[in-house]
């Protein structure tokens, strides 16, 4: 019989579980290994726990496999728990306790207040609050990686405040209308109402949704200063449309921050978000990323954006080959650079010439003012 | 051999029952499926089974079904499924000609019309109904990550006591709940409430060993050198970074392709030319064709 060679690290040297005896001690067992799970950032709460010791009554709890398998299907919730999980287990029946995950430490990326009036940056000398409109004005348009923390924090506050349309797309779902295509159940419900007598037809046709936004910010070494604007812009993105947002961070891998950034307060978000990005200031591997990001499906039919300067590391002949499928699967490819913004920028990395052929709008995004004509794009004002 | 007879869910005792009566329909499952397929059957849980797109996912739930003598009730997920396309629609053209023709005969008592307009003949049972109704049977959901977030809700109240409220006609409940097995791509995260009332598998691209006997068990004229040649591709196919990687699906298909075109062994032309049938997508097959993936003649040295 070929059906019964386990092709999963199984845990086949692990001792029974200590105590498995008795049906309390095997509840006690149980209920401290999805404590330890819990710890470890697997959903393994109480009725999870239940149905751990229900699927253990139809196997033998006595027999570490068995253990291993059912713990496996009932405590986890998504694949990303498995290698959690697994350690766990070892650790746990092993004899050993499971200690907290190593998180590398990661620093909330701050900025130390830029002297300004580097080249390129406008008016820099110029005092910030000279008077509050043309303050807000000249705020607008200076470039975030010049500003100081006072202007940052202003300019953060406004990010907060940004309210961002969306394109609409068609649904698959059906809303009553005055015409389309015949409604049975509302044509039914109106001719019983009237004691038989069809006198009016009902039609309904296909609602509209707010169209998908993919964002994907490349938070490797050279995006440093904007990274966390772009963050917040993605915050803002969340915000306005919660089920219809996807935020990405690109480094040397594809971290979903979707979830991070559902906090409402922008500062709590931010340090999810923070917290959840694994290589921050890296390298960037953006063709990869792409892939990756096209592996999840989210961009189909969805405006994709990325935020990057396109200073890829990785091979760029792959980078245009993804970019290529990506602009035949997304709705829109928008690509926001911070360095367009500057005087006589000329797109000239490597990266960003591989992808440019593939992007329907390339806008800058380094000042207020260019996210909010971002924004407006988002919302469906094409240039 | 076993004097064959109806097999129901509570008859199989053991994990290890269960995977020989799976191996008997030439699926090859390994301790974990069959371990979660048994208490699936056993507990009367949902399984909700992830992984790779062709790893034998849609494949168990009919296997299952063919073990079971069960019907295989399948439901395709898509973006905006809603009650009337899952779990019954009424019939109105019939409703509306009952209407017309009591009309025409003078009936005007609307309580009565209603009763009868709203009478089980005129009920159209969708997937979801048709489950709950028929016993035993296998209910397929498949791909749900494809579905919306309504239809995840309008799952969860079945699935959570196998019972379906018609407010026209009362609740209709399955006596004994119908084996459901959802599959999901993982191109969105299923909804936690979802998750949690079902048993939750992995199903990982089979190992060397088990991809060979896999091919071996369900092609049973391939010869062993070219089932051992077709996993030692895929297996490094699935590692080098294509768009697409190949499932098991996909692997049977391309040893089922090479196999009509006479091939004992692997060998590069003929590799190329049934390439569409593992690789689906132009930029994969311009990555392995372009770095002579099957260019050599001892095919193991490069990829």
């Amino acid at each position: 019989m070929v059906s019964h060679v386990a092709d999963i690290r199984p845990p086949g040297e692990i001792p029974p579980p200590p105590g498995a005896g008795t049906a309390r001690d095997l509840v006690a067992v149980m209920t401290g290994f999805a404590r330890t799970l819990r710890a470890a950032g697997v959903p393994a709460d109480h009725e999870r726990t239940q149905s751990l010791l229900r699927a253990l009554s139809h196997l033998d709890a006595a027999r570490p496999r068995d253990v291993y398998w059912a713990g496996r299907f009932t405590l986890c919730a998504s694949a990303d728990d498995l290698p959690r999980y697994d350690r766990v287990f070892h650790a746990y029946f092993g004899g050993l306790r499971a200690g907290r995950p190593r998180r590398a430490a990661i620093t909330v990326v701050r900025y130390t207040a830029v002297p300004s009036g580097a080249p390129g940056g406008e008016g820099g000398d110029r005092p910030v609050r000279a008077a509050g409109a043309s303050a807000a004005e000249v705020l607008r348009h200076r470039d975030v990686a010049k500003m100081t923390g006072a202007e940052l924090a202003e300019v953060r506050r406004l990010l907060a405040l940004l309210e961002v349309g969306r394109e609409r797309r068609r649904s698959r779902r059906f809303g009553p209308s005055h015409r389309g295509r015949l409604d049975g159940g509302a044509t039914i419900r109106e001719t019983l109402r009237r004691g038989g007598e069809t006198a009016r037809l009902r039609y309904r046709t296909h609602r509209t949704r707010p169209r998908r936004v993919v964002l994907l910010v490349d938070v490797s070494g050279s995006m440093t200063p904007y990274a966390d604007t772009l963050l917040r812009l993605g915050h803002a993105l969340v915000r306005s449309e919660p089920r219809a947002t996807e935020v990405f961070s690109a480094g040397t891998r594809l971290t979903r921050l979707t979830a991070e950034l559902r906090h409402r307060d922008p500062s709590t978000a931010m340090d999810a978000a923070s917290r959840a990005i694994p290589d921050w200031s890296g390298g960037t591997r953006l063709g990869e990323e792409i892939g990756r990001l096209l592996e999840t499906n989210d961009a189909e039919g969805a405006v994709v954006v990325i935020a990057s300067d396109g200073w890829e590391r990785g091979d760029v002949s792959l980078l245009g080959a993804r970019m290529a499928r990506l602009s035949r699967t997304a709705h829109r490819v928008i690509w926001v650079n911070p360095h367009k913004g500057q005087e006589g920028y000329q797109p000239l990395t490597a990266g960003m010439r591989a992808a440019l052929p593939y992007v329907d709008d390339f806008v800058a995004g380094h000042s207020l003012a260019a996210f909010a004509d971002l924004a407006g794009l988002l919302g469906g004002a094409h240039a | 051999m076993v004097l064959r007879r109806t097999i129901r869910p509570a008859d199989v005792d053991s994990p290890g029952q269960l995977g020989e009566l799976l191996d008997r329909q030439a699926y090859l499952a390994d301790e974990g499926l069959a371990t979660v397929a048994f208490l699936a059957l056993r507990m009367g849980r949902p399984l909700l089974l992830e992984g790779a797109a062709g790893a034998g996912k849609t494949e168990l739930a009919r296997t299952l079904a063919a073990v079971l003598e069960a019907p295989l009730i399948r439901l395709q997920c898509y973006e905006g499924l809603d009650g009337p396309q899952v779990l019954y629609d009424w019939d109105f053209a019939r409703q509306l000609l009952h209407l017309k023709a009591a009309e025409a005969g003078g009936v005007t008592d609307a309580a009565r019309l209603e009763g009868e307009v709203y009478d089980r003949r005129f009920l159209i049972a969708r997937p979801l109904l048709k489950a709950v109704e028929t016993q035993p049977s296998v209910l397929l959901i498949d791909e749900i990550d494809r579905a919306d977030v309504e239809f995840e809700a309008i799952l969860l109240e079945v699935l959570s006591d196998f019972a379906i409220s018609i407010p026209e006609l009362g609740t209709i409940r399955a006596e004994t709940p119908p084996v459901v097995v959802l599959t999901s791509n993982r191109t969105r995260e299923v909804h936690d409430a979802l998750k949690r009332r079902c048993l939750y598998h992995w199903l990982e691209h089979p190992s060397f060993d088990r991809e060979v006997a896999i091919l071996l068990r369900r092609l049973p004229t391939c010869s062993e050198t070219l089932a051992e040649q077709v996993a030692g591709a895929t297996g490094r196919l699935r590692r080098a970074g294509l768009v697409k990687p190949p499932g098991i699906a996909e692997s049977l298909d391309w040893t089922e392709a090479l196999m009509t075109l006479g091939a004992r062994e692997l060998d590069p032309d003929l590799a190329a030319a049934t390439l569409g049938a593992l690789l689906k997508h132009r930029e994969d097959h311009e990555a392995v064709l372009g770095n002579g993936f099957f260019g050599d003649p001892h095919g193991e040295s490069r990829g």
